[in-house]
């Protein structure tokens, strides 16, 4: 707990990052670019965890512990993303996501 | 001055993932992740929670920036450039994230947070790892497991995605 710093100061940190990766993810068109962006809204969300645990219920550990699984859960999805991703760029040359439709009709 | 430490990170958190998320270079914007995963990870620090400032330090930006900079140099090359933002798309997006973040911002300052007030200190190494493997009560050994099959799952399935498989045609 940080003197003179709330819960609410976290979270308007951590809503405008969310909302940075919800724009880079509207705005972007590369798929790892894309990639990044979720990555930034999975931060977002975690740091939410953690303040929720330690400024309203710092005798439990939820926030915590779940923090950690969605560390590892993002690590997880960026290994297979990045797998499909090359693979699909190994196949068709290109990863921009509007040139992508080869399997769509 | 831990107060001017945070807002020192907020700055630092808002303003490389701004950078992030509009930087036409795309290992510029690796790069930039990379620094707002690592002011986050010092967050972790701040709060006292030491084990999982290092957990962050060391898979997200340690593990998951390579991955995406070996991603970046396989599928491009140094000199590329995205392709600029059409502005009727930006300001689309912008105000579609601006209304989001307004509503988010509105539901949290009116939402009377009340914290139990006595914060304790940090969770020790030892704390934890028994929390984890406990099945008793408040234990997480049910999500430690299934997490335990789904990494085994990923690693499987990038091989299998990502393994050449030469076909003759």
């Amino acid at each position: 707990m940080i003197e003179g710093i709330g819960v609410n100061d976290f979270l308007v940190v951590s809503t405008i990052m969310f909302f940075l990766g919800v724009y880079g993810f509207l705005v972007r068109k590369n798929l790892i670019t894309l990639l990044m962006s979720v990555e930034l809204i999975l931060n977002s969300a975690n740091i939410n965890f953690v303040v929720f645990n330690k400024y309203l219920f710092p005798d439990m550990m939820q926030g915590y512990m779940f923090s950690l699984f969605v560390i590892g859960i993002a690590a997880a999805e960026a290994a297979v993303a990045i797998a499909i991703i090359l693979n699909v760029y190994r196949n068709l040359k290109d990863i921009n996501v509007e040139h992508l439709d080869t399997m769509k009709h | 001055m831990e107060k001017f430490i945070f807002y020192f990170l907020a700055a630092a958190i808002i303003g490389f993932s701004v950078m992030t998320v509009t930087t036409r270079k795309i290992l510029h914007a690796a790069t930039y992740l990379l620094f707002v995963l690592v002011a986050t990870a010092f967050l972790y620090f701040l709060l006292n929670y030491n084990f999982l400032g290092a957990v962050q330090l060391t898979v997200y930006s340690g593990g998951v920036i390579v991955l995406i900079v070996f991603a970046v140099l396989l599928t491009a090359r140094m000199d590329h450039r995205l392709e600029k933002v059409p502005v009727m798309k930006s300001v689309i997006a912008g105000l579609a994230s601006l209304l989001g973040a307004f509503i988010t911002l509105y539901a949290f300052f009116t939402f009377p947070f009340k914290g139990s007030g006595n914060a304790a200190g940090a969770y020790d190494v030892h704390e934890i790892g028994t929390k984890l493997v406990s099945y008793g009560d408040a234990g997480y050994v049910l999500p430690f497991e299934v997490i335990s099959i789904l990494l085994l799952a990923a690693l499987i399935g990038a091989i299998m995605v990502a393994k050449n498989f030469r076909t003759d045609d």
